[in-house]
């Protein structure tokens, strides 16, 4: 009963924190070009977001002709659910006292949570290659290839570089790596695999540099291009929620989860997730897409070996400290 | 390195932008100036003793280059006197719709009857409002598309 009210918290506050991440990204974007970005819908643009959901709700609902349909339905609720249910073992704050009991401020804390965020995020990557596929349309099709060719590459060295992090803990329990940078940030034990972390991250959300599969310039939305109205709202929730999912792992994992001096820990957490977020967009406004063969090479001839060899480093250490 | 060290300049570039202030002009509420040369909206004179000055000769709607001038003239009359010369245009429309603004009808006109103002803001719901005959192009005369939608 309680996981449940938990989830449906998380998962409403999370959908208001994707609404206006779009806003905060027009508007740093914005900003960056000197432009001021929405200011017309409420004050200062606050209702933007909302004006923009019942746009996408109103908008014709079009199914090619020549697209497998029920894959084709499928395909963005598929990337959406992945996108929210990794959320599920982040622990985002910690032990608090409510209604005279002791509650733990994540949904489920499961031991193996490291592998389970792994597991759903790269199911996420099925919600774009269905959707890309059952389009039946050739730039979609090309979109959901680049998808599939960039998350394998990706995913290893984002999980390659947590493995430096998990020799250190012990555990794959989220909350157990928390607990084990009470003293110190893995950022900080650990920066180059931080650093490979933070790279792969951005490969994994489809953000610039590493947007391929959108390209929008050369694929005409990649593997969203016959989509319309809800569905490719959805496509974009999933987007937008895996930067959210994706910051809060970095948060766990290498910036010290919950924990900080003062504030309460929901509001640590949340603070270094807007940190993530902005640092999101901030890249987005500086860097140009990376061409096909460059995404390729810089996955598996730079970062791969730094990963490994980061994980071979923090063994040495280790071993010698033992 | 040198990339890394090219992917942090650039950041440090848009953080710097981003702290700068936006030079968005809010357009509806806020007009910039145009330039005293702006091509704009035509409009046809009168001379010191409220003649036209055009003449009707047409030129303007010779080298239009997208045909956007019509002109027909008629004879001026002893009784009836629009402009000096012998003829008048008694039929003068310019379909702003087609219009490119480029001034070649200006450049054409031997009496300096033909000019462009600073006015650039001509969009409207109807077609036929594209339409700007000789009276609306005159200055002080009855604006009669305009008071026509104002009576409605």
């Amino acid at each position: 009963m309680i996981a449940f009210a938990k989830s449906v918290v998380v998962f409403v506050a999370l959908l208001l924190m994707v609404a206006y991440l779009t806003l905060l990204e027009r508007k740093v974007v914005a900003r960056i070009q000197l432009r001021v970005g929405p200011t017309r819908v409420g004050p200062a643009g606050l209702l933007q977001p909302i004006a923009d959901g019942i746009k996408l709700l109103l908008k014709e609902d079009i199914v090619p002709s020549e697209a497998d349909r029920h894959i084709f339905v499928l395909a963005p609720a598929l990337s959406f659910a992945a996108a929210f249910a990794a959320f599920a073992v982040i622990p985002f704050g910690g032990e608090i006292q409510m209604f005279g009991r002791k509650m733990s401020l994540a949904i489920a804390d499961v031991n193996i949570g490291v592998l389970y965020v792994f597991a759903i995020s790269s199911l996420g990557v099925y919600g774009i290659i269905f959707g890309a596929w059952s389009s039946n349309s050739k730039y979609p099709l090309i979109g959901g290839l680049r998808a599939a060719a960039q998350m394998v590459s990706y995913e290893l060295c984002l999980a390659f570089s947590v493995i430096g992090v998990l020799m250190i803990t012990r555990s794959l329990s989220l909350s157990d790596v928390v607990d084990g940078q009470s003293r110190v940030w893995f950022a900080i034990l650990q920066p180059v695999g931080f650093l490979v972390f933070l790279i792969a991250s951005f490969a994994e959300v489809n953000r610039l540099p590493f947007d391929l599969p959108e390209a929008e310039n050369e694929l005409v939305g990649g593997f969203h291009t016959e989509y319309s109205s809800m569905k490719f709202a959805m496509f974009f929730l999933g987007e937008y929620g895996n930067m959210i999912t994706a910051s809060a792992m970095i948060t766990t994992l290498y910036l010290g989860g919950w924990r900080g001096p003062f504030l309460p820990s929901v509001v640590w957490f949340l603070i270094k997730i807007f940190v993530l977020l902005f640092l999101f967009v901030w890249v987005r406004g500086t860097l140009p897409r990376f061409r096909y063969d460059q995404l390729m090479r810089f996955g598996w001839k730079v970062l791969l070996p730094i990963s490994i060899a980061n994980i071979l480093g923090t063994g040495v250490v280790l071993a010698m400290m033992d | 390195m040198e990339t890394l060290l090219a992917i942090l300049r650039g950041l440090w570039l848009t953080l710097r932008h981003f702290f700068r202030r936006p030079i968005t002009v809010f357009y509806p509420e806020k007009k910039r100036s145009v330039s005293p040369r702006f091509r704009g909206l035509h409009s046809l004179a009168l001379d010191e003793e409220g003649f036209e000055k055009c003449v009707g000769c047409g030129l303007c709607a010779k080298i239009c280059p997208s045909d956007a001038i019509e002109v027909e003239a008629e004879e001026n009359t002893e009784t009836e006197r629009h402009s000096r010369g012998e003829r008048y245009a008694s039929h003068y429309v310019l379909d702003i719709g087609r219009c490119i603004f480029c001034g070649y009808c200006v450049d054409a006109c031997p009496t300096e009857a033909l000019s462009m103002t600073p006015r650039y803001e001509m969009a409207d719901y109807e077609r036929d409002v594209f339409l700007y005959t000789k009276s609306r192009l005159l200055p002080e005369k009855d604006n009669r598309i305009q008071k026509r939608r104002e009576s409605v």
